[in-house]
Protein backbone atom coordinates (compact mmCIF):
# COMPACT_ATOMS: atom_id res chain seq x y z
CA UNK A 1 0.00 0.00 0.00
CA UNK A 2 0.94 3.54 -0.55
CA UNK A 3 2.01 5.48 2.22
CA UNK A 4 2.30 9.10 0.74
CA UNK A 5 -0.87 10.77 -0.58
CA UNK A 6 1.16 12.68 -3.14
CA UNK A 7 1.32 10.02 -5.71
CA UNK A 8 -0.82 11.46 -9.42
CA UNK A 9 -1.43 7.41 -10.26
CA UNK A 10 -0.90 5.28 -6.83
CA UNK A 11 -2.22 2.26 -9.21
CA UNK A 12 0.35 2.22 -11.15
CA UNK A 13 3.12 3.91 -9.76
CA UNK A 14 2.64 1.26 -6.54
CA UNK A 15 1.38 -1.60 -8.58
CA UNK A 16 2.93 -5.01 -7.47
CA UNK A 17 5.73 -6.45 -9.78
CA UNK A 18 3.68 -9.32 -11.10
CA UNK A 19 1.04 -6.88 -11.96
CA UNK A 20 3.06 -4.44 -13.56
CA UNK A 21 4.60 -7.12 -15.27
CA UNK A 22 1.40 -8.61 -17.12
CA UNK A 23 0.66 -4.87 -18.05
CA UNK A 24 4.08 -4.97 -19.78
CA UNK A 25 3.55 -7.95 -21.65
CA UNK A 26 0.12 -7.10 -22.66
CA UNK A 27 1.49 -3.61 -24.19
CA UNK A 28 4.31 -5.46 -25.77
CA UNK A 29 2.49 -7.80 -27.55
CA UNK A 30 0.32 -5.01 -28.55
CA UNK A 31 2.85 -3.35 -29.57
CA UNK A 32 4.40 -5.45 -31.64
CA UNK A 33 1.42 -6.84 -33.53
CA UNK A 34 1.27 -2.66 -34.81
CA UNK A 35 4.62 -2.11 -35.49
CA UNK A 36 4.37 -5.34 -37.89
CA UNK A 37 1.37 -4.20 -39.29
CA UNK A 38 2.39 -0.80 -40.27
CA UNK A 39 6.12 -0.15 -40.61
CA UNK A 40 7.79 -2.24 -43.19
CA UNK A 41 11.24 -1.27 -40.68
CA UNK A 42 10.21 -3.34 -38.19
CA UNK A 43 7.88 -5.92 -40.18
CA UNK A 44 11.23 -6.80 -41.51
CA UNK A 45 13.18 -6.78 -38.67
CA UNK A 46 11.26 -9.35 -36.83
CA UNK A 47 11.15 -11.27 -39.89
CA UNK A 48 14.90 -11.70 -40.26
CA UNK A 49 15.32 -13.34 -36.79
CA UNK A 50 11.87 -15.62 -37.56
CA UNK A 51 9.61 -13.68 -34.88
CA UNK A 52 6.31 -13.24 -35.82
CA UNK A 53 4.19 -11.07 -33.87
CA UNK A 54 1.92 -13.50 -32.14
CA UNK A 55 5.29 -14.87 -30.90
CA UNK A 56 5.42 -11.94 -28.22
CA UNK A 57 3.45 -12.47 -25.40
CA UNK A 58 5.83 -11.76 -22.62
CA UNK A 59 7.97 -9.15 -21.39
CA UNK A 60 10.30 -11.84 -20.65
CA UNK A 61 10.73 -12.00 -24.50
CA UNK A 62 12.22 -8.62 -24.83
CA UNK A 63 15.66 -9.04 -24.81
CA UNK A 64 15.05 -11.55 -28.16
CA UNK A 65 14.22 -8.54 -30.01
CA UNK A 66 16.14 -6.46 -31.97
CA UNK A 67 17.64 -3.19 -30.69
CA UNK A 68 16.44 0.30 -32.74
CA UNK A 69 19.07 2.78 -32.97
CA UNK A 70 19.72 6.79 -33.55
CA UNK A 71 21.18 5.99 -37.17
CA UNK A 72 17.70 4.08 -37.75
CA UNK A 73 15.83 6.78 -37.02
CA UNK A 74 17.76 9.35 -39.07
CA UNK A 75 17.50 6.46 -42.01
CA UNK A 76 13.55 6.86 -42.01
CA UNK A 77 13.34 10.44 -41.24
CA UNK A 78 10.98 11.96 -41.44
CA UNK A 79 7.76 9.63 -40.82
CA UNK A 80 8.94 6.40 -41.92
CA UNK A 81 8.64 4.58 -38.44
CA UNK A 82 5.18 6.38 -37.55
CA UNK A 83 2.60 3.50 -36.86
CA UNK A 84 -0.53 5.73 -37.63
CA UNK A 85 -1.83 7.44 -40.59
CA UNK A 86 -0.62 11.36 -40.49
CA UNK A 87 -4.32 12.66 -39.66
CA UNK A 88 -3.93 10.82 -36.45
CA UNK A 89 -0.55 12.49 -35.89
CA UNK A 90 -1.48 15.91 -33.82
CA UNK A 91 2.11 16.82 -33.41
CA UNK A 92 5.82 16.68 -34.19
CA UNK A 93 8.68 17.74 -32.38
CA UNK A 94 12.30 17.51 -33.64
CA UNK A 95 15.50 17.35 -31.61
CA UNK A 96 17.85 19.78 -32.55
CA UNK A 97 20.50 17.33 -35.01
CA UNK A 98 23.62 18.38 -33.98
CA UNK A 99 25.26 15.62 -36.82
CA UNK A 100 23.06 15.48 -39.84
CA UNK A 101 19.01 15.38 -40.17
CA UNK A 102 16.60 16.36 -36.80
CA UNK A 103 15.54 13.27 -35.23
CA UNK A 104 11.67 13.62 -35.73
CA UNK A 105 8.88 12.25 -33.23
CA UNK A 106 5.35 11.95 -33.67
CA UNK A 107 2.50 11.71 -31.12
CA UNK A 108 -1.52 11.06 -31.48
CA UNK A 109 -3.67 12.96 -28.90
CA UNK A 110 -3.76 9.84 -26.43
CA UNK A 111 0.23 10.24 -26.86
CA UNK A 112 -0.36 13.91 -25.99
CA UNK A 113 -2.23 12.81 -22.76
CA UNK A 114 -0.34 10.63 -21.85
CA UNK A 115 2.75 13.12 -21.81
CA UNK A 116 0.97 15.38 -19.93
CA UNK A 117 0.71 12.72 -17.07
CA UNK A 118 3.93 11.58 -17.10
CA UNK A 119 4.85 15.15 -16.43
CA UNK A 120 1.99 15.46 -13.89
CA UNK A 121 2.97 12.88 -11.80
CA UNK A 122 6.61 13.98 -12.23
CA UNK A 123 5.69 17.33 -10.83
CA UNK A 124 3.63 15.39 -8.33
CA UNK A 125 6.70 13.62 -7.45
CA UNK A 126 8.32 17.31 -6.36
CA UNK A 127 5.40 17.98 -4.21
CA UNK A 128 4.34 20.66 -7.12
CA UNK A 129 0.29 21.34 -7.30
CA UNK A 130 -2.04 24.26 -7.66
CA UNK A 131 -1.36 26.82 -6.25
CA UNK A 132 2.44 27.08 -7.54
CA UNK A 133 3.55 29.11 -10.10
CA UNK A 134 5.86 27.56 -12.67
CA UNK A 135 8.53 29.30 -14.35
CA UNK A 136 8.62 27.45 -17.54
CA UNK A 137 12.66 28.17 -19.03
CA UNK A 138 12.99 25.35 -21.49
CA UNK A 139 13.30 26.19 -24.83
CA UNK A 140 9.23 26.48 -26.38
CA UNK A 141 9.31 24.87 -30.22
CA UNK A 142 10.31 21.78 -31.93
CA UNK A 143 12.52 21.21 -28.93
CA UNK A 144 10.36 18.49 -26.31
CA UNK A 145 11.61 20.52 -23.09
CA UNK A 146 8.97 23.49 -22.96
CA UNK A 147 6.04 22.15 -24.18
CA UNK A 148 6.43 19.30 -22.16
CA UNK A 149 6.84 20.55 -19.01
CA UNK A 150 3.72 22.83 -19.91
CA UNK A 151 1.07 20.26 -20.69
CA UNK A 152 1.80 18.82 -17.31
CA UNK A 153 2.18 21.82 -15.33
CA UNK A 154 -1.58 22.59 -16.48
CA UNK A 155 -2.71 19.22 -15.57
CA UNK A 156 -2.01 19.65 -12.39
CA UNK A 157 -3.21 22.98 -11.94
CA UNK A 158 -0.44 24.77 -11.38
CA UNK A 159 0.12 28.53 -12.75
CA UNK A 160 2.46 28.57 -15.76
CA UNK A 161 4.78 31.22 -17.02
CA UNK A 162 5.56 29.81 -20.39
CA UNK A 163 8.67 32.14 -20.67
CA UNK A 164 10.70 29.67 -22.84
CA UNK A 165 14.85 29.79 -22.56
CA UNK A 166 17.00 32.80 -22.46
CA UNK A 167 16.79 36.72 -21.92
CA UNK A 168 18.34 36.02 -18.22
CA UNK A 169 17.02 39.83 -17.51
CA UNK A 170 13.04 39.13 -18.12
CA UNK A 171 13.66 35.45 -16.44
CA UNK A 172 14.84 37.31 -13.58
CA UNK A 173 12.16 40.12 -13.44
CA UNK A 174 9.05 37.47 -14.33
CA UNK A 175 10.52 35.39 -11.57
CA UNK A 176 10.28 38.30 -8.87
CA UNK A 177 7.02 39.95 -10.39
CA UNK A 178 5.14 36.99 -10.47
CA UNK A 179 6.37 35.12 -7.59
CA UNK A 180 7.51 31.92 -9.17
CA UNK A 181 7.78 29.40 -6.96
CA UNK A 182 9.44 26.69 -9.17
CA UNK A 183 11.68 26.39 -11.91
CA UNK A 184 12.36 24.31 -14.51
CA UNK A 185 15.03 24.42 -17.30
CA UNK A 186 18.23 23.17 -17.65
CA UNK A 187 20.54 22.88 -14.61
CA UNK A 188 23.22 24.51 -16.47
CA UNK A 189 20.97 27.25 -16.96
CA UNK A 190 19.48 27.36 -13.49
CA UNK A 191 22.92 27.59 -12.66
CA UNK A 192 23.43 30.77 -14.56
CA UNK A 193 20.63 32.18 -13.01
CA UNK A 194 21.15 31.54 -9.69
CA UNK A 195 24.50 33.98 -10.50
CA UNK A 196 22.64 36.83 -12.18
CA UNK A 197 20.38 37.08 -9.28
CA UNK A 198 23.64 37.44 -7.29
CA UNK A 199 25.26 39.49 -9.75
CA UNK A 200 21.74 41.62 -10.16
CA UNK A 201 21.49 42.40 -6.16
CA UNK A 202 18.34 40.86 -6.03
CA UNK A 203 17.15 40.01 -2.14
CA UNK A 204 16.57 36.78 -1.80
CA UNK A 205 13.30 37.99 0.05
CA UNK A 206 12.33 38.73 -3.23
CA UNK A 207 12.49 35.09 -5.11
CA UNK A 208 9.48 33.21 -3.75
CA UNK A 209 11.26 29.65 -5.45
CA UNK A 210 11.21 26.78 -3.72
CA UNK A 211 12.07 23.69 -5.85
CA UNK A 212 13.19 23.44 -9.44
CA UNK A 213 13.00 20.28 -11.94
CA UNK A 214 15.98 20.33 -14.12
CA UNK A 215 17.07 18.04 -17.01
CA UNK A 216 17.60 17.45 -20.77
CA UNK A 217 21.71 17.57 -19.77
CA UNK A 218 23.54 14.99 -17.43
CA UNK A 219 24.28 17.11 -14.05
CA UNK A 220 26.09 15.66 -10.59
CA UNK A 221 25.05 15.50 -7.24
CA UNK A 222 27.80 18.66 -6.66
CA UNK A 223 26.07 20.51 -8.89
CA UNK A 224 22.63 19.83 -7.59
CA UNK A 225 24.26 20.84 -4.06
CA UNK A 226 25.51 23.95 -5.74
CA UNK A 227 22.15 24.94 -7.60
CA UNK A 228 20.21 24.51 -3.92
CA UNK A 229 22.41 26.73 -2.45
CA UNK A 230 22.11 29.51 -4.56
CA UNK A 231 18.59 29.25 -5.52
CA UNK A 232 17.67 28.48 -1.79
CA UNK A 233 15.57 25.53 -2.87
CA UNK A 234 15.06 21.59 -3.63
CA UNK A 235 16.10 20.25 -7.25
CA UNK A 236 14.51 17.36 -8.29
CA UNK A 237 16.02 15.76 -11.31
CA UNK A 238 13.87 14.85 -14.34
CA UNK A 239 14.87 12.47 -17.15
CA UNK A 240 13.68 12.17 -20.49
CA UNK A 241 14.32 11.73 -24.32
CA UNK A 242 12.22 13.10 -27.32
CA UNK A 243 12.60 9.78 -28.87
CA UNK A 244 10.82 8.19 -26.00
CA UNK A 245 8.86 11.23 -25.33
CA UNK A 246 10.70 14.11 -23.94
CA UNK A 247 10.76 15.37 -20.07
CA UNK A 248 8.82 12.63 -17.93
CA UNK A 249 10.25 9.41 -18.68
CA UNK A 250 11.62 9.40 -14.98
CA UNK A 251 11.82 11.57 -12.51
CA UNK A 252 13.33 11.63 -8.79
CA UNK A 253 10.74 11.77 -5.70
CA UNK A 254 11.18 13.56 -2.25
CA UNK A 255 13.64 10.73 -1.49
CA UNK A 256 16.54 11.66 -4.21
CA UNK A 257 17.61 8.42 -4.61
CA UNK A 258 17.48 8.17 -8.10
CA UNK A 259 14.28 8.46 -10.71
CA UNK A 260 11.34 6.42 -11.15
CA UNK A 261 10.82 5.07 -14.44
CA UNK A 262 7.18 5.02 -15.68
CA UNK A 263 7.94 1.61 -16.98
CA UNK A 264 4.06 1.43 -17.22
CA UNK A 265 4.49 2.84 -20.81
CA UNK A 266 8.51 3.17 -21.22
CA UNK A 267 10.36 -0.40 -20.25
CA UNK A 268 13.67 0.36 -19.42
CA UNK A 269 16.71 -2.40 -19.71
CA UNK A 270 20.65 -1.90 -19.29
CA UNK A 271 22.91 -3.62 -21.09
CA UNK A 272 26.34 -3.70 -22.56
CA UNK A 273 27.82 -1.01 -24.90
CA UNK A 274 29.37 -3.51 -26.90
CA UNK A 275 28.28 -6.78 -26.51
CA UNK A 276 24.59 -5.75 -26.20
CA UNK A 277 23.94 -8.46 -23.20
CA UNK A 278 21.45 -7.00 -20.73
CA UNK A 279 22.95 -6.22 -17.69
CA UNK A 280 21.84 -7.25 -14.21
CA UNK A 281 20.23 -5.19 -12.23
CA UNK A 282 23.20 -2.19 -10.68
CA UNK A 283 25.12 -2.76 -13.40
CA UNK A 284 26.42 0.60 -15.27
CA UNK A 285 25.82 -0.23 -18.64
CA UNK A 286 23.50 1.41 -21.60
CA UNK A 287 19.89 2.40 -21.17
CA UNK A 288 17.71 1.17 -23.46
CA UNK A 289 13.61 1.97 -23.90
CA UNK A 290 10.45 0.07 -25.19
CA UNK A 291 7.77 2.72 -25.19
CA UNK A 292 5.27 -0.07 -25.12
CA UNK A 293 2.02 2.49 -25.34
CA UNK A 294 3.18 5.09 -27.48
CA UNK A 295 0.66 5.04 -30.57
CA UNK A 296 2.58 7.65 -33.53
CA UNK A 297 6.06 6.21 -32.90
CA UNK A 298 6.76 3.49 -30.70
CA UNK A 299 10.12 2.43 -30.49
CA UNK A 300 11.42 -0.93 -29.58
CA UNK A 301 14.77 -1.40 -27.49
CA UNK A 302 15.81 2.35 -28.50
CA UNK A 303 19.39 2.77 -27.15
CA UNK A 304 19.75 5.87 -25.27
CA UNK A 305 23.34 5.93 -25.44
CA UNK A 306 23.03 7.25 -21.69
CA UNK A 307 24.60 5.46 -19.35
CA UNK A 308 22.99 4.40 -16.10
CA UNK A 309 22.47 1.79 -13.50
CA UNK A 310 18.65 0.17 -12.38
CA UNK A 311 17.50 -0.34 -8.67
CA UNK A 312 14.68 -2.12 -8.07
CA UNK A 313 14.68 -2.09 -4.10
CA UNK A 314 11.74 -0.79 -2.44
CA UNK A 315 11.92 3.25 -2.73
CA UNK A 316 10.55 5.16 0.95
CA UNK A 317 7.88 6.96 -1.44
CA UNK A 318 6.04 3.97 -1.50
CA UNK A 319 6.68 3.67 -5.03
CA UNK A 320 7.55 0.31 -6.52
CA UNK A 321 8.42 1.66 -10.13
CA UNK A 322 12.50 0.68 -11.38
CA UNK A 323 14.16 3.57 -10.04
CA UNK A 324 17.54 4.75 -12.74
CA UNK A 325 20.75 6.48 -11.02
CA UNK A 326 21.94 10.19 -12.41
CA UNK A 327 23.23 9.08 -15.99
CA UNK A 328 26.71 9.06 -15.57
CA UNK A 329 27.42 10.18 -18.77
CA UNK A 330 26.30 9.26 -22.65
CA UNK A 331 28.35 6.59 -24.40
CA UNK A 332 29.43 9.53 -26.72
CA UNK A 333 30.30 12.22 -24.03
CA UNK A 334 32.58 9.27 -22.84
CA UNK A 335 36.01 10.29 -23.42
CA UNK A 336 38.82 7.44 -24.04
CA UNK A 337 41.90 9.04 -23.01
CA UNK A 338 45.32 7.13 -22.92
CA UNK A 339 43.09 3.97 -22.92
CA UNK A 340 40.92 5.16 -19.59
CA UNK A 341 37.15 6.08 -19.96
CA UNK A 342 36.65 9.45 -18.52
CA UNK A 343 33.29 11.42 -18.01
CA UNK A 344 32.94 15.15 -17.57
CA UNK A 345 30.64 14.42 -14.24
CA UNK A 346 33.88 12.69 -13.24
CA UNK A 347 35.75 15.77 -13.13
CA UNK A 348 32.56 18.33 -11.96
CA UNK A 349 32.03 15.95 -8.81
CA UNK A 350 36.07 16.90 -7.98
CA UNK A 351 35.38 20.45 -8.45
CA UNK A 352 32.37 21.06 -6.41
CA UNK A 353 34.19 19.54 -3.52
CA UNK A 354 36.70 22.08 -3.02
CA UNK A 355 35.14 25.60 -2.10
CA UNK A 356 38.17 27.86 -3.92
CA UNK A 357 36.67 26.55 -7.31
CA UNK A 358 33.69 27.08 -8.96
CA UNK A 359 31.70 24.40 -11.19
CA UNK A 360 32.76 25.87 -14.55
CA UNK A 361 35.57 24.04 -16.47
CA UNK A 362 36.67 22.67 -19.74
CA UNK A 363 37.96 19.65 -20.68
CA UNK A 364 40.64 20.00 -23.72
CA UNK A 365 41.86 16.93 -25.01
CA UNK A 366 45.30 16.75 -27.41
CA UNK A 367 47.09 14.61 -29.27
CA UNK A 368 50.68 14.90 -28.86
CA UNK A 369 53.11 13.03 -30.28
CA UNK A 370 50.53 9.69 -30.45
CA UNK A 371 49.60 10.43 -26.63
CA UNK A 372 46.68 11.71 -25.46
CA UNK A 373 46.78 14.42 -23.45
CA UNK A 374 43.78 15.57 -20.96
CA UNK A 375 43.91 19.76 -20.15
CA UNK A 376 41.47 20.98 -17.74
CA UNK A 377 40.67 24.40 -17.13
CA UNK A 378 38.74 25.20 -14.23
CA UNK A 379 37.88 28.60 -12.63
CA UNK A 380 38.79 30.30 -9.65
CA UNK A 381 35.77 31.58 -7.43
CA UNK A 382 35.29 34.69 -7.91
CA UNK A 383 34.62 35.69 -3.82
CA UNK A 384 37.17 33.07 -2.75
CA UNK A 385 40.42 33.25 -4.55
CA UNK A 386 43.63 34.08 -2.78
CA UNK A 387 46.28 36.41 -3.94
CA UNK A 388 49.19 33.76 -2.45
CA UNK A 389 50.17 32.29 -5.06
CA UNK A 390 51.28 29.77 -2.85
CA UNK A 391 47.41 29.15 -2.08
CA UNK A 392 46.80 29.05 -5.59
CA UNK A 393 49.37 26.56 -6.38
CA UNK A 394 48.13 24.27 -4.02
CA UNK A 395 44.75 24.57 -4.98
CA UNK A 396 45.91 23.61 -8.41
CA UNK A 397 47.82 20.53 -7.00
CA UNK A 398 44.97 19.50 -5.02
CA UNK A 399 42.48 19.25 -8.01
CA UNK A 400 45.91 17.70 -9.85
CA UNK A 401 45.83 14.88 -7.09
CA UNK A 402 42.25 14.45 -6.77
CA UNK A 403 41.45 14.08 -10.75
CA UNK A 404 44.37 11.74 -11.03
CA UNK A 405 43.51 9.81 -7.95
CA UNK A 406 39.48 9.49 -9.41
CA UNK A 407 40.29 9.00 -13.40
CA UNK A 408 43.95 7.02 -12.95
CA UNK A 409 45.33 9.16 -15.45
CA UNK A 410 46.98 13.00 -14.75
CA UNK A 411 45.50 16.25 -16.57
CA UNK A 412 47.07 19.23 -17.08
CA UNK A 413 45.16 22.00 -14.68
CA UNK A 414 45.13 25.37 -15.76
CA UNK A 415 43.38 28.08 -13.31
CA UNK A 416 41.44 30.99 -15.31
CA UNK A 417 39.39 34.01 -14.04
CA UNK A 418 36.02 33.69 -13.22
CA UNK A 419 33.62 33.80 -15.96
CA UNK A 420 36.11 33.05 -18.51
CA UNK A 421 34.82 30.13 -19.39
CA UNK A 422 31.60 30.63 -22.32
CA UNK A 423 28.41 30.08 -20.27
CA UNK A 424 25.75 28.23 -22.34
CA UNK A 425 22.14 29.12 -21.86
CA UNK A 426 21.03 26.21 -23.08
CA UNK A 427 23.43 23.34 -22.75
CA UNK A 428 26.42 23.70 -21.99
CA UNK A 429 30.24 22.71 -23.60
CA UNK A 430 32.24 21.08 -21.62
CA UNK A 431 34.33 19.16 -23.68
CA UNK A 432 36.72 20.37 -26.77
CA UNK A 433 38.27 17.39 -28.75
CA UNK A 434 41.10 18.33 -30.56
CA UNK A 435 41.46 14.65 -31.55
CA UNK A 436 38.32 14.17 -33.80
CA UNK A 437 39.85 16.80 -36.35
CA UNK A 438 42.41 14.60 -37.83
CA UNK A 439 44.77 15.94 -36.27
CA UNK B 1 46.82 51.62 9.89
CA UNK B 2 46.92 49.31 6.90
CA UNK B 3 45.92 50.38 3.89
CA UNK B 4 43.94 48.45 0.71
CA UNK B 5 46.03 46.99 -2.00
CA UNK B 6 44.54 45.86 -5.36
CA UNK B 7 45.10 41.77 -6.35
CA UNK B 8 44.11 41.25 -9.94
CA UNK B 9 44.21 37.82 -11.38
CA UNK B 10 45.55 37.71 -14.72
CA UNK B 11 45.64 34.98 -16.94
CA UNK B 12 48.46 34.44 -19.15
CA UNK B 13 46.73 36.06 -22.24
CA UNK B 14 48.70 38.45 -24.17
CA UNK B 15 47.80 42.21 -23.43
CA UNK B 16 45.95 41.66 -20.47
CA UNK B 17 48.35 43.68 -18.56
CA UNK B 18 48.26 46.52 -21.07
CA UNK B 19 44.49 46.51 -20.90
CA UNK B 20 44.32 46.57 -17.28
CA UNK B 21 47.00 49.77 -16.98
CA UNK B 22 45.25 51.09 -19.83
CA UNK B 23 41.64 51.57 -18.10
CA UNK B 24 43.32 52.70 -14.87
CA UNK B 25 45.05 55.15 -17.07
CA UNK B 26 41.57 56.52 -18.54
CA UNK B 27 40.32 56.82 -14.75
CA UNK B 28 43.28 59.37 -14.17
CA UNK B 29 44.13 56.48 -11.28
CA UNK B 30 47.68 56.97 -10.34
CA UNK B 31 49.74 53.25 -9.54
CA UNK B 32 52.37 53.94 -6.66
CA UNK B 33 53.81 50.49 -6.83
CA UNK B 34 52.90 47.60 -8.56
CA UNK B 35 54.42 43.58 -8.31
CA UNK B 36 53.66 40.93 -10.76
CA UNK B 37 53.75 37.81 -9.75
CA UNK B 38 53.68 34.86 -12.43
CA UNK B 39 53.64 31.42 -13.04
CA UNK B 40 53.40 29.63 -15.88
CA UNK B 41 50.23 29.99 -16.62
CA UNK B 42 48.29 32.86 -14.44
CA UNK B 43 49.73 36.09 -12.70
CA UNK B 44 48.47 38.01 -9.84
CA UNK B 45 49.09 41.64 -9.62
CA UNK B 46 49.59 43.50 -6.57
CA UNK B 47 49.06 47.19 -6.86
CA UNK B 48 48.97 50.13 -4.55
CA UNK B 49 46.88 52.88 -6.16
CA UNK B 50 45.69 56.47 -5.07
CA UNK B 51 41.81 55.59 -5.34
CA UNK B 52 41.55 51.67 -4.52
CA UNK B 53 37.55 51.57 -4.33
CA UNK B 54 37.54 53.01 -7.53
CA UNK B 55 40.01 50.89 -9.07
CA UNK B 56 37.98 48.04 -7.93
CA UNK B 57 35.28 48.98 -9.92
CA UNK B 58 36.29 50.51 -12.90
CA UNK B 59 38.50 47.43 -13.30
CA UNK B 60 35.41 45.14 -12.70
CA UNK B 61 33.30 46.42 -14.90
CA UNK B 62 35.63 45.82 -17.59
CA UNK B 63 35.38 42.22 -16.37
CA UNK B 64 38.77 41.67 -14.27
CA UNK B 65 38.98 39.52 -11.51
CA UNK B 66 39.88 41.42 -8.38
CA UNK B 67 40.20 41.79 -4.95
CA UNK B 68 41.37 44.23 -1.98
CA UNK B 69 43.54 42.61 0.09
CA UNK B 70 44.85 44.42 3.42
CA UNK B 71 48.73 45.38 3.31
CA UNK B 72 50.51 47.76 5.62
CA UNK B 73 52.80 50.09 3.93
CA UNK B 74 55.98 50.81 5.52
CA UNK B 75 57.91 54.33 5.11
CA UNK B 76 61.35 53.38 5.99
CA UNK B 77 64.60 55.94 5.84
CA UNK B 78 66.41 55.45 2.71
CA UNK B 79 69.58 54.04 3.72
CA UNK B 80 70.97 50.47 4.31
CA UNK B 81 69.32 48.53 7.75
CA UNK B 82 66.29 50.30 7.28
CA UNK B 83 64.68 47.60 6.13
CA UNK B 84 66.61 44.89 8.22
CA UNK B 85 65.19 46.90 11.11
CA UNK B 86 61.64 46.38 10.47
CA UNK B 87 61.61 42.58 9.50
CA UNK B 88 64.03 41.87 12.92
CA UNK B 89 60.79 43.11 14.39
CA UNK B 90 58.28 41.29 12.64
CA UNK B 91 60.65 37.86 13.59
CA UNK B 92 60.83 38.89 16.94
CA UNK B 93 57.30 39.00 17.12
CA UNK B 94 56.62 35.59 15.31
CA UNK B 95 54.80 37.12 12.03
CA UNK B 96 55.31 35.50 9.18
CA UNK B 97 55.65 37.73 6.06
CA UNK B 98 53.64 36.05 2.65
CA UNK B 99 55.17 38.62 0.37
CA UNK B 100 56.17 41.85 0.36
CA UNK B 101 57.39 44.64 -2.49
CA UNK B 102 59.88 47.34 -2.27
CA UNK B 103 61.21 50.70 -4.12
CA UNK B 104 62.89 53.52 -3.22
CA UNK B 105 63.88 56.89 -4.45
CA UNK B 106 65.44 59.85 -3.21
CA UNK B 107 63.07 60.87 -0.75
CA UNK B 108 61.09 57.70 0.54
CA UNK B 109 61.87 54.24 0.48
CA UNK B 110 58.29 52.23 0.79
CA UNK B 111 57.47 48.41 1.42
CA UNK B 112 53.99 47.02 1.13
CA UNK B 113 54.60 44.14 3.29
CA UNK B 114 51.13 41.04 3.67
CA UNK B 115 50.92 39.39 6.42
CA UNK B 116 47.92 37.46 8.02
CA UNK B 117 45.85 39.79 10.57
CA UNK B 118 47.39 43.18 9.22
CA UNK B 119 45.92 45.46 11.62
CA UNK B 120 47.30 43.50 14.38
CA UNK B 121 50.42 43.73 12.94
CA UNK B 122 50.75 47.35 11.74
CA UNK B 123 49.75 47.97 15.61
CA UNK B 124 52.97 46.37 16.59
CA UNK B 125 55.04 47.89 13.96
CA UNK B 126 54.03 51.53 14.98
CA UNK B 127 54.35 51.28 18.62
CA UNK B 128 57.89 50.22 17.98
CA UNK B 129 58.06 53.32 15.88
CA UNK B 130 57.80 52.20 12.19
CA UNK B 131 56.13 54.72 10.62
CA UNK B 132 53.14 53.63 8.03
CA UNK B 133 51.26 55.22 4.99
CA UNK B 134 47.77 55.64 5.03
CA UNK B 135 45.30 55.38 2.09
CA UNK B 136 45.44 59.64 1.88
CA UNK B 137 49.40 59.48 2.18
CA UNK B 138 49.53 56.92 -0.91
CA UNK B 139 46.78 59.70 -2.08
CA UNK B 140 48.74 62.51 -2.05
CA UNK B 141 52.33 60.89 -3.43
Amino acid sequence: MCRNKMIWNPERECAEREQMRALQSRQLSAMIQRMCDHVPFYRDRLKERGIEPGDIRSVDQLKSLPFTTKADLRDNYPFGLFTVRQNDVVRIHASSGTTGKPTVVGYTRQDIDIWAEMVARSLTMADIHSGDTIQIAYGYGPFTGGLGLHYGAEKVGATVIPISSGNTRKQLQFMTDFNATILACTPSYAAHLGESILKEGISPKDIKLRAGVFGAEPWSNEMRREIEKLLHIKAYDIYGLSEVIGPGVSMECECQCGNHVFEDHFIPEIIHPETLEVLPDGEIGELVFTTVSKEAMPLLRYRTRDLTRLHREKCDCGRTLVRMEKCLGRTDDMLIIRGVNVFPSQVESVLMEMSETSPHYQLIVRRENNLDTLEVLVEIDEKNWSDSIRELEGIRRRIDHNIKSLLGISAIIRLVEPNSIERSEGKAKRIIDHRKKGV
Amino acid sequence: MHIQQLSIFLEDRSGRLTELTRILAEHDINITALNLAETTDYGIVRMVVGRPALAKEVLEKAGFSIRLTDVACVNIPDEPGSLYRVLKILTEENINVDYMYAFSNRDVALAVIRTADISGVAGILEKRGVKLLSQRDIYQL
